[in-house]
């Protein structure tokens, strides 16, 4: 079943990997300075802040790489209800990264609170001092950073799954250039 | 590539499939201890905030703590003292408006103002470059303790027994007991009256911060508002009366303007910022920065500071945090407070419905 039909682009797989990192460290600093009193608190919110920018600015980079080069497409043999997963759950991470960010900056522009990224580096609000859009936003990015890390289990789930088990190609389509496809000869009789 | 079935590749297929699980669920443990979920003994700020809501009750759209009070508005006039230590742009020479906000401690919304001996002042400066300064002060020269954890501590012990509806006596004892850092507190509360007036109050940092002057050189530092205002007042309507202090401060401000003086005390070398249970000795020099002018207030239900969290933690470059560790406790403390009394405001499912407002 090497139904290896192509890989991702160097660009695709260079932002794959880094934004695998931020946003799962992102997450796990997410999670963990709400649930903590200690000096965690704020090193990790001084971290949370310019970290989902740069989060925000590498999800636009990588949404304009992948409309310019559309990934390799799924082994034709997977079934249908998978193929759906795999669109869907990639659809939902793209939207994801990108509504994280912006729904961070709105709902600390609606709290009144000046966006700082760092001790005198502030971002200009992107939505009114309003306190219910506050808590609405703010549950939102809570529940939304659920879903990711949810979204998070299920497709490293389904990339061992597809090199573990499978062994179709499509975890090696991230992994790998497309060099090793047809092996280059030095010599080609044709 | 996989030949079906053989022993060898049934056994493999089942290697991977725990290897698949394994990596799921290291990853969802993870997350789950980072997140608390897995930690039921950390303090978090959701039980601070929940030990509140059972001392005081829950009052829907309210601040947890600190929970009466009433706003204020005016601006911060400063003469340029405090520049040489600190490049914010609110200790240059000028004014920087001012949002504020007076209360008294406890989660009870409808407290009489005698019930404790405590006023604080919170405020918010917006400086032109729009970063911002959130302070939140109390009219007591320190802190019972030192620490989150003794903090909730206290909490715990201040627990009104359900029997009593006051806190159990021998609870407090032992609570006194075992923290001997609250001495110096529980001298002071020995001798504090209920003050007739906010206006009369000054208000302490009591947690240490950080200068930073334009070349990033450090100077740990406390702060004070000191009231120019003497006088107690003729206490007028004060018997029987319950909220004479928001009657007092309006009744003053049609008058005139009430001031203080911002009292920056610079740390010696070696002096502790750690503990906001300790002062520092009284020859410490002390800088005047400016005055303080407010000018309006207003009921917190319909005024500017009802919807502004006091996070000590919001600081302009120019002023950060110290180690003292209480800062990012209230940071964290504070935010959760808000978001369920934001959340109430917006009637999100799950929250309490706010009620109906009481009129005095």
């Amino acid at each position: 079943m090497t139904s290896n039909t192509g890989t991702f682009t160097l660009p695709a797989r260079v932002l794959h990997w880094l934004m695998a990192i931020l946003i799962v460290a992102m997450l796990f600093i997410g999670v963990g300075m709400v649930a903590s009193v200690s000096e965690r608190h704020e090193w990790l919110l001084a971290i949370h802040k310019p970290l989902g920018i740069a989060i925000l600015l590498l999800a636009i980079v990588r949404l304009a790489v992948r409309l310019r080069h559309p990934p390799p497409p799924l082994p034709a043999d997977l079934p249908a209800l998978q193929k759906l997963a795999a669109l869907a759950s990639h659809w939902l991470l793209y939207f994801l990264m990108l509504a994280m960010p912006l729904i961070g900056w709105a709902m600390l522009s609606a709290g009144g609170y000046p966006v700082m990224l760092g001790a005198s580096l502030r971002l200009p609000p992107i939505f009114p001092t309003n306190a219910v859009a506050f808590a609405v936003l703010r549950q939102l990015h809570g529940w939304f950073a659920m879903l990711l890390f949810l979204t998070f289990l299920a497709h490293m789930g389904a990339a061992l799954y597809h090199g573990l088990i499978r062994r179709d190609g499509v975890l090696q389509s991230m992994l790998r250039g497309a060099k090793k496809l047809p092996p280059v000869e030095p010599v080609d009789p044709s | 590539m996989h030949a079906p079935s053989s022993p060898n590749s049934q056994a493999r297929r089942i290697g991977s499939w725990t290897l698949i699980a394994t990596a799921v669920a290291v990853a969802a443990v993870s997350f789950g201890y980072v997140g608390g979920w897995l930690a039921p003994h950390r303090l978090t700020p959701e039980k601070l905030v929940d030990q509140l809501q059972d001392n005081a009750g829950t009052f829907a759209g309210y601040r947890r703590n600190h929970a009466k009070g009433v706003c204020v508005t005016g601006y911060f006039d400063s003469n340029g003292h405090a520049q040489a230590y600190s490049e914010a742009q609110v200790f240059a020479p000028g004014r920087t408006p001012v949002v504020g906000r007076f209360a008294i401690p406890g989660g009870n919304p409808y407290a009489p103002d005698s019930s404790v001996p405590i006023r604080s002042m919170a405020l918010r400066f917006t400086q032109a470059n729009g970063q911002q300064w959130r302070t939140g002060m109390n009219s007591m020269p320190v802190f019972p303790v030192a620490t989150p954890q003794a903090f909730y501590e206290q909490l715990q012990a201040q627990q009104p027994d359900p029997a009593t509806g006051k806190p159990d006596p021998a609870k407090l004892a032992a609570f006194f007991a075992a923290h001997p850092e609250t001495a110096a507190f529980r001298a002071w509360a020995k001798t504090a009256k209920p003050s007739a007036s906010f206006a009369t109050e000054s208000y302490w940092s009591l947690n240490a911060f950080v200068f930073v002057d334009a070349q990033g050189k450090r100077q740990p530092v406390r702060w004070r508002m000191v009231a120019d205002t003497a006088d107690a007042g003729d206490g007028a309507g004060k018997a029987g009366d319950a909220n004479y202090l928001a009657a007092d401060l309006s009744q003053r401000l049609t008058q005139g303007p009430l001031r203080w003086h911002l009292q920056v005390t610079l740390a010696n070398p070696g002096d502790p910022t750690n503990d906001a249970t300790k002062t520092w000795p009284d020859d410490r020099r002390t800088i005047d920065a400016g005055t303080l002018v407010l000018d309006a207030t207003t009921p917190q239900e319909s005024g500017a500071c009802r919807d502004i969290n006091y996070d000590p933690l919001v600081l302009p470059a120019g002023i950060t945090a110290s180690d003292d560790p209480l800062l990012p406790a209230r940071s964290a403390a504070y935010a959760d407070s808000y978001l369920r009394r934001t959340s109430e405001e917006a009637h999100l499912p799950g929250t309490a419905a706010p009620q109906p407002e009481k009129q005095p």
